[in-house]
């Protein structure tokens, strides 16, 4: 086990009355708090100033992460030093007040302040409003860290999804400088090549915008969700003819392997999200002339199996660690003229979740892939299901 | 009569791959294509290039610089252009890396996608007199 490392926060005391400084000094020698969420001790330095303007020097050579604040300073009030505080003033602040008056603690709060300290306060009182503050301060800290890194995923998305909706522009715009130009001629149909890659181009990135919205749905949980009686197996069939045309091109057999029936409770759309994504990739990472399967199975306890293998070309081991990630394709000598937006993986994934299923891959370099995937029935919304329970 | 010029252009997007080809080819030029690091990697072995035309993101975020610095090592008369996609207004630090690695991978021209026939023209032929 990771022993807790040691941190140490800068706390500012601001107190009129020397004995009080001393007092709060002591207290807080040798204090430690503990925070087994984030595996760290923290101990405290202290420095105590008492005017409000020594207290504004001491804010502006080093801003504390803890102000003790008296209320009542000789020079000014302890709202007047939060007010001139020098920025940053992203310091935690406990105000330190005799007479603990509403009025204060409003325009305090106001100012940001806390915690609260009414004098006279013992030193366990004072260990444990610090303790408290400490632990605020920690957990600020993580949260900015979390979304610091939250912000920095949607960034990295949307660069790579900035350059995917580029590279299309740049082949279409390309070619149409060379069609501008003239270069193969003055005859139409020498650019016929030209017009029908920008055509397919242009299909490449209308699919990416798409698949785009479907996984912006399906993260968002806005998705409205049709949820009925669906037979898997005619829906995979149709899913199975909706793909004939693509797999009849690579001469690519498809079977389904399934009993008569089987029904489950599931949104339509999604159903055959799942299986039109397995089947075209069954069919566009396959071999001329190969074979893909989907095979449907119940299994104890309800659940579907669905299986889709393929004779293909496979994935090494090192492909198939990145297959998952967004905008993934795998780029192969097999692949290249093979087009996708890369998200198709991503939404098959998202959408098993909504059934309770992840999806497995197995696959084996020049012989095929097989995905595999359990479906259990959709759970109808608790919100939607309730009244009905009521009634 | 004068042997002409060899161009390498690699490059992971086949339409880019051919408008190019196509132009240099109009200039007179022979042209190699590759599609991958590896592939342009054995080409270059067999077909000798006089210059080379990379694009900076092909399957990995460095194949453009790393293929850079090979053709450097084994033809370092040959001149490179590296070609990027990704620009400063979405890409990331990768401005930075790009002008960081530009000074260690020793390309002789970086240039922004896309590029005009005509630019891209005339900086070959500048780059091939010189």
């Amino acid at each position: 086990m990771n022993l807790p490392k040691e941190q140490q926060l800068d706390l500012l005391i601001v107190d009129d009355e020397a004995g009080m400084r001393t007092g709060a000094e002591r207290s807080l020698e040798g204090f430690s708090v503990t925070l087994p969420d984030f595996n760290e001790t923290v101990t405290f330095t202290v420095r105590s100033t008492g005017t409000g303007e020594e207290a504004l020097a001491a804010l502006k050579a080093k801003t504390p992460d803890i102000i003790l604040l008296d209320y009542k300073l000789p020079d000014m009030t302890g709202i007047d030093v939060l007010e001139a505080a020098p920025e940053p003033r992203d310091f935690l602040t406990i105000m330190i007040t005799a007479f603990a008056s509403l009025e204060v603690a409003v325009t305090a709060t106001k100012r940001g302040a806390f915690d609260f300290l009414a004098k006279p306060f013992t030193p366990e009182e004072l260990r444990a409003t610090v303790q408290k503050a400490a632990r605020s301060i920690y957990l600020h800290r993580k949260a900015r860290r979390l979304e610091e890194e939250k912000k920095q995923v949607r960034f990295e998305f949307i660069s790579v999804l900035a350059h995917e909706l580029k590279s299309p522009l740049a082949a279409v715009e390309g070619y149409m400088h060379l069609m501008k130009e003239r270069m193969k001629g003055p005859e139409l149909a020498a650019y016929d090549s030209m017009v029908e890659r920008s055509v397919v181009r242009i299909g490449g990135m209308r699919k990416l915008v798409m698949d785009l919205l479907d996984l912006t749905r399906l993260e968002s949980g806005k998705k409205k969700r049709a949820l009925e009686p669906v037979d898997l197996v005619k829906a995979a069939g149709l899913a199975l003819e909706a793909a004939a045309q693509m797999a009849a091109r690579k001469k690519v057999t498809l079977e389904l392997k399934a009993p008569p029936e089987l029904l489950m409770t599931a949104d339509p759309g999604e159903v055959d999200m799942i299986f039109s994504n397995l089947l075209t990739n069954a069919v566009k990472y396959n071999k001329d002339g190969g074979k893909a399967v989907l095979e449907l199975e119940r299994r104890d306890g309800g659940a579907v199996l669905v299986r889709c293998s393929d004779t293909g070309i496979g994935m090494t081991e090192t492909e198939l660690a990145k297959l998952f990630g967004e905008f993934v394709r795998m780029k192969n000598e097999h692949t290249r003229s093979i087009d996708g937006s890369g998200l198709g993986l991503s939404i098959l994934k998202k959408v098993v979740k909504l059934y309770g299923g992840e999806v497995r891959v197995k696959s084996a370099y020049g012989e095929g892939s097989s995905f595999e995937l359990t479906l259990k029935d959709a759970k109808v919304s608790m919100a939607g299901a309730e009244p009905a329970l009521k009634a | 009569m004068s042997t002409k010029k060899n161009i390498l252009v690699v490059d992971d997007d086949i339409d880019f791959l051919d408008q190019i080809a196509l132009t240099m080819k109009a200039d007179g030029y022979n042209v190699t294509t590759a599609q991958g690091q590896e592939e342009a990697e054995d080409a270059m072995l067999t077909a000798i290039p006089d210059l080379a035309i990379l694009d900076l993101m092909m399957e990995n975020m460095d194949s453009g610089f790393v293929l850079c610095h090979h053709i450097k090592k084994i033809y370092p008369a040959t001149p490179v252009i590296i070609l990027t996609a990704v620009e400063a207004e979405t890409g990331m630090d990768f401005k930075a890396r790009c002008s960081e690695a530009a000074s260690w991978v020793k390309a002789d021209a970086m240039m922004h996608k896309p590029v005009l026939p005509e630019q891209l023209r005339s900086e070959v032929r500048r780059l091939l007199r010189a």
